[in-house]
């Protein structure tokens, strides 16, 4: 029941939109139907904590605890955000960037982002989980462009090009595992592709098809979780979209994305003992940490610097969950989490703070503290944030991620903490003249709705000092059922 | 059998094919030019022209220029010998022939390979600018060709296992009719070479007059008389071995296989004419409906026909058909 | 040499005429042209999924080879030729590689592709079981297209052969996935072909053209 309204709210709101998208209130209606998606997600929580996993709808949707979490992040997310593009898309429109229709467009993609997004976490079937990514593609390419300037175009077609391309490699994979698993299970049509069955006989699936089908996955979701090299798309389509759509880009997607992974690699890794998944996932994950860590330095545009900051970060979940084993999934789990939390945070200030100042450069931002001290603050709070300082929760999952490297994969502990070294200058670096620096500027007109930045910052504070005991077991669980060497 | 005590019969089939060569060689040609000039709505000269020019030639007397060295007078006789061998050992009538030991297929090209270099040499002998232009494309032309029809060879002889052309014909004339796509590409391939290396539209005109576009006509500008009667006869012959060695290869149903009786050879001759007729036809509807290329682009041309017959190949390889 | 019997050799007359299809589709300049041999690859592809069907008597077969006529034989080239008509786009005449060197590439990515599929071709259990090496090399045929190419559309066409090779690798690998994935995966691409024209107008609007040498501009280090 819970399932069914966590799915049928946002679907509702997309079509609702499509009619209403233009309206005064339009912003409010987001918000509502965002808040629904939230509180029925809590309730679907509430069920899962008290009778355990939830087969629904003939086995077609599945909800254990590693998803349920995921569920009621990303509605959170979703409703923060709603929160946060209020004011934010009416400044646009003062401004004249968007246009009515174009602001219905948004509107109601945005619910349609969110019900892909719920579909892709919630489905037993590897199929529609595909369908589900690749509609999560689909309706956030026309989010992209929505400024219409040239640049934008470009960022666009980047997306649409790299995550088609990637998504179809994806697909090849589906269908190997499908391959692999009708010779198990049976040509029974939709069971073979379904996750918990194709759980249950893991181990007698054919080790050479599901090294081959895992490879062609984590290249197509890889493409998605923004895993360099296929990471091209990612500072793009974060600098020119709309910031609500940053936001959401670098909060949810990449998670649902690297949901998406985890799943096929606990499938792969049960059929043989060759630690392929784990040593490809680390491999990947590692050249993320480099790669962005290494490219935050030649950014000018605040934007693109704090998206190559989660590819950074992505680098970071990746490796964790390849070197498997009940910490280091755990702190997996944690960072995915905080990062959300934090990099939306982030994206908000951000997202005002270029509104301000006119301009995405960050030579041309300077002197938030005085221009809007809770922006500055936001900000700069942020910033340490996900530059994992303690008592931030980043802190918290970066250190068991590092210790545990350090005991069981030394030869990447190095280079871990290089990359973050790194990053930590670099982003700092940015990000101080432009909270402390000289301005002239007048102070902002209207007060900006930084509520939900500094919700999400209490919460990921919060987890650094003290993760609640049922979050706790939740990830415990997860991480055990997620399983690893 | 024996092939050091060969039957009187596959002695006569011999004899038989290499006459026929020589005989219908031209007449091929002249069908060829018939069917062109009737798709082109035009009045050709009659069939037998080629022979009526060939003749006129033979009763002309060789003018030679004063720097032409002996290799410039004995390269149409090489030539000519060449084809006539080549004619000998491509099975147009019937596969156990006295000359099957020596019927390679690669032979073959060398065969072809050989009378290309003579040419190529004699038209670079007398040091006219349009011989060597014509040399050199020609050589361009073969170097190209060459890789080609070797694919084409292997990927036919891929079916059969062997590359002796009569075994191949032998082999696929006995199975029933099917569809193999590997065979319809490298019979594809086969058609792009053919036209490449018979000097036909879309490669080369074999009409022009225009010497800067010549490949095949520049090479014979400094002959005349019996010197060129022999390289005009030894072109047509070329195109009529081409066709038997796309017969033999792709459709050698007709061919008098195992033993050769008398039956079976009078049959083979009769289809052996009807083939002919249908490949001349099917020649000039591809010449008319094509442009000539320009030279820079026959390279491409060449790769696209490298291209079927290695697809060809790999398909087989693949599909087991 | 054993005679498979007369549906196979047809089906694998199919598999042989899409590989061929997408050679051709590599060397094509112009774009109308390059549409249409998209249509023909779906309507071999519809072809082999009916003779597929035919043969194993699976009735969702039946279906998936008729969604494909709809989709990929009249509903996408009808859209991409009006596109194509009101973008004013017809040639594309300046690819990365020329012609040859892109057709020996090609040879080579096919002989990659067929002896990836090798370990998939010896565990299968279906009759086209070694058609399943054709499938990749259409995929990786049309990935090469879409690297090489310059226009947009050239590149949207690369995108829906990958599409069709992989649902030609589905079909033969599995006898195609269940039908609410394949409806899924038709109903993606439908939309993604929607969101491309709206995309292409958006494009030409900014540019002019559609030419893609002006999405270029974007630079990782800046």
């Amino acid at each position: 029941m819970e399932l069914l309204l966590v799915l049928a709210l946002p679907a509702a709101g997309a079509v609702a939109f499509c009619a209403l998208g233009a309206r005064r209130d339009a912003p409010e209606l987001n918000v509502a139907f965002s808040l629904g998606t939230f509180l029925a997600a809590c309730a679907l929580t509430v069920r899962v904590i008290n009778h355990g996993d939830q087969l629904v709808a003939h086995e077609q949707f599945f909800v254990d605890p590693f998803n349920v979490f995921l569920v009621t992040l990303t509605a959170f997310i979703g409703f923060t955000t709603s929160l946060f593009s209020r004011p934010y898309m009416r400044v646009e429109m003062v401004h004249g960037r968007v246009t009515a229709g174009r602001l219905r467009l948004y509107h109601s993609m945005y619910q349609l982002f969110m019900l892909t997004m719920l579909l892709a976490l919630t489905t037993n079937n590897m199929g529609l989980l595909w369908v589900a990514m690749e509609a999560a593609t689909l309706s956030t390419v026309l989010l992209v462009t929505l400024y219409r300037t040239a640049a934008s175009l470009e960022a666009g077609w980047k997306y649409f090009i790299l995550c088609g391309v990637g998504i179809a490699q994806a697909l090849f994979g589906t269908i190997l595992l499908y391959f692999a698993a009708e010779r198990v299970l049976g040509a029974e049509g939709v069971t073979a592709l379904l996750w918990t069955h194709l759980n249950a006989v893991k181990s007698q699936l054919e080790p050479a098809v599901l090294a081959l089908a895992f490879v062609f996955l984590l290249v197509g979701y890889g493409t998605k979780v923004g895993l360099a090299p296929l990471h091209n798309w990612l500072p793009d389509a974060h600098a020119e979209g709309p910031t609500p759509i940053s936001a959401v880009l670098s909060g949810l997607l990449l998670n649902v994305a690297i949901y998406a992974v985890v799943r096929c690699k606990v499938l792969v890794e049960g059929s043989f003992h060759f630690p392929l998944p784990a040593r490809m996932l680390m491999g990947f994950g590692l050249l993320s940490v480099v790669l962005g860590a290494f490219f935050l330095f030649r950014q000018r545009d605040i934007k693109r610097l704090f998206a190559y900051s989660s590819v950074e970060h992505m680098g970071i979940v990746a490796f964790a969950f390849g070197m498997g084993g009940p910490v280091a999934t755990f702190a997996a789990l944690l960072h995915m989490t905080v990062h959300s939390l934090t990099k939306s945070a982030i994206f908000f200030t951000v997202g005002h703070a270029a509104q301000k100042a006119g301009s995405q450069l960050m030579d041309n931002i300077r002197g938030l503290i005085t221009l809007s001290p809770t922006i500055g603050w936001g900000l700069m709070l942020g910033a340490l944030a996900i530059l994992g300082l303690p008592p931030f929760g980043v802190f918290a999952s970066e250190f068991l991620i590092v210790t545990t490297a350090m005991r069981e994969q030394p030869w990447a502990t190095p280079i871990l903490l290089v990359a973050l070294g790194v990053a930590f200058a670099a982003i700092f670096g940015r990000v101080q003249p432009m909270v402390f620096g000289e301005t002239d500027a007048r102070r902002l007109p209207h007060a900006p709705a930084l509520l939900p930045v500094f919700a999400h910052l209490a919460i990921v504070l919060v987890l650094g000092l003290y993760v609640p005991p049922y979050l706790a077991d939740w990830y415990r669980a997860a991480a055990s059922f997620i399983g690893g060497p | 059998m024996n092939v050091l005590e060969p039957s009187i019969s596959e002695l006569v089939t011999q004899l038989l094919e290499v006459v026929a060569a020589l005989a219908a060689a031209p007449l091929f040609l002249g069908w060829v030019n018939q069917c062109r000039a009737w798709l082109s709505n035009r009045r050709a000269p009659s069939i037998w022209m080629p022979y009526r020019n060939i003749r006129k030639l033979f009763d002309k007397d060789a003018v030679l220029a004063e720097n032409a060295s002996p290799l410039f007078r004995i390269a149409p006789y090489i030539v000519f010998g060449t084809m006539v061998v080549a004619a000998a050992i491509i099975p147009s009538m019937g596969t156990r022939l006295p000359l099957v030991t020596a019927a390679d297929a690669i032979a073959l090209v060398g065969l072809f390979a050989t009378a290309r270099v003579f040419l190529s040499l004699a038209a670079m002998d007398v040091g006219t600018a349009f011989g060597t232009l014509g040399a050199r494309r020609e050589m361009m032309v073969g170097f190209l060709a060459e890789p080609a029809l070797l694919m084409v060879i292997f990927g036919a002889s891929m079916i059969s296992a062997t590359t002796a052309l009569p075994a191949i014909s032998e082999h696929l004339a006995t199975q029933s009719l099917g569809i193999y796509p590997s065979l319809a590409f490298t019979a594809i391939a086969f058609t792009l070479v053919l036209l490449a290396e018979n000097a036909r539209i879309p490669v080369d005109n074999p009409a022009t007059h225009l010497e800067l576009t010549m490949i095949h006509e520049a090479m014979l500008l400094e002959y005349s008389a019996r010197h060129l009667a022999l390289m005009e006869w030894a072109s047509a012959l070329r195109l009529f071995n081409y066709a038997c060695i796309g017969f033999a290869l792709f459709v050698p149903w007709g061919i008098a296989t195992r033993t050769i009786d008398p039956v079976g050879l009078a049959f083979s001759i009769p289809v052996l004419a009807a083939k002919l007729a249908v490949a001349g036809g099917s020649l000039a509807l591809i010449e008319t409906m094509s442009a000539k290329l320009r030279v820079m682009r026959a390279p491409e041309f060449l790769a696209t026909a490298f291209l079927f017959a290695v697809l060809g190949l790999l398909v087989h390889v693949l599909l087991g058909s | 040499m054993t005679h498979l019997p007369f549906d196979l050799q047809l089906l694998n007359a199919c598999a042989a005429l899409l590989l061929l299809l997408s050679f051709a589709m590599l060397s094509q300049r112009r774009i109308v042209s390059l549409v249409d041999l998209l249509a023909v690859q779906g309507a071999v592809l519809a072809a082999a999924t009916l003779l597929v069907a035919w043969r194993t008597g699976q009735g969702h077969l039946y279906f998936s080879a008729l969604l494909t006529i709809a989709l990929k034989v009249v509903f996408l080239p009808w859209l991409l030729h009006r596109l194509i008509r009101r973008l004013q786009v017809y040639w594309d005449t300046e690819p990365l590689l020329n012609i040859s060197g892109t057709m020996f590439v090609g040879l080579v990515i096919v002989v990659f592709a067929f002896s990836l599929a090798q370990p998939i071709t010896q565990l299968a259990s279906t009759t086209m079981r070694s058609a399943i090496g054709i499938a990749i090399a259409v995929v990786l045929l049309a990935f090469l297209m879409m690297i090489t190419r310059r226009k947009a559309m050239s590149q949207v066409v690369g995108f829906l052969s990958m599409e069709n090779g992989l649902f030609f690798g589905a079909m033969s690998a599995t006898y195609g996935m269940p039908m609410v994935v394949e409806l899924g995966v038709a109903l993606d691409v439908l939309v993604a072909m929607l969101v491309l024209g709206v995309f292409f107008f958006q494009i030409r609007e900014q540019f002019d053209s559609l030419d893609l040498h002006h999405l270029e501009s974007l630079k990782e280090i800046e």
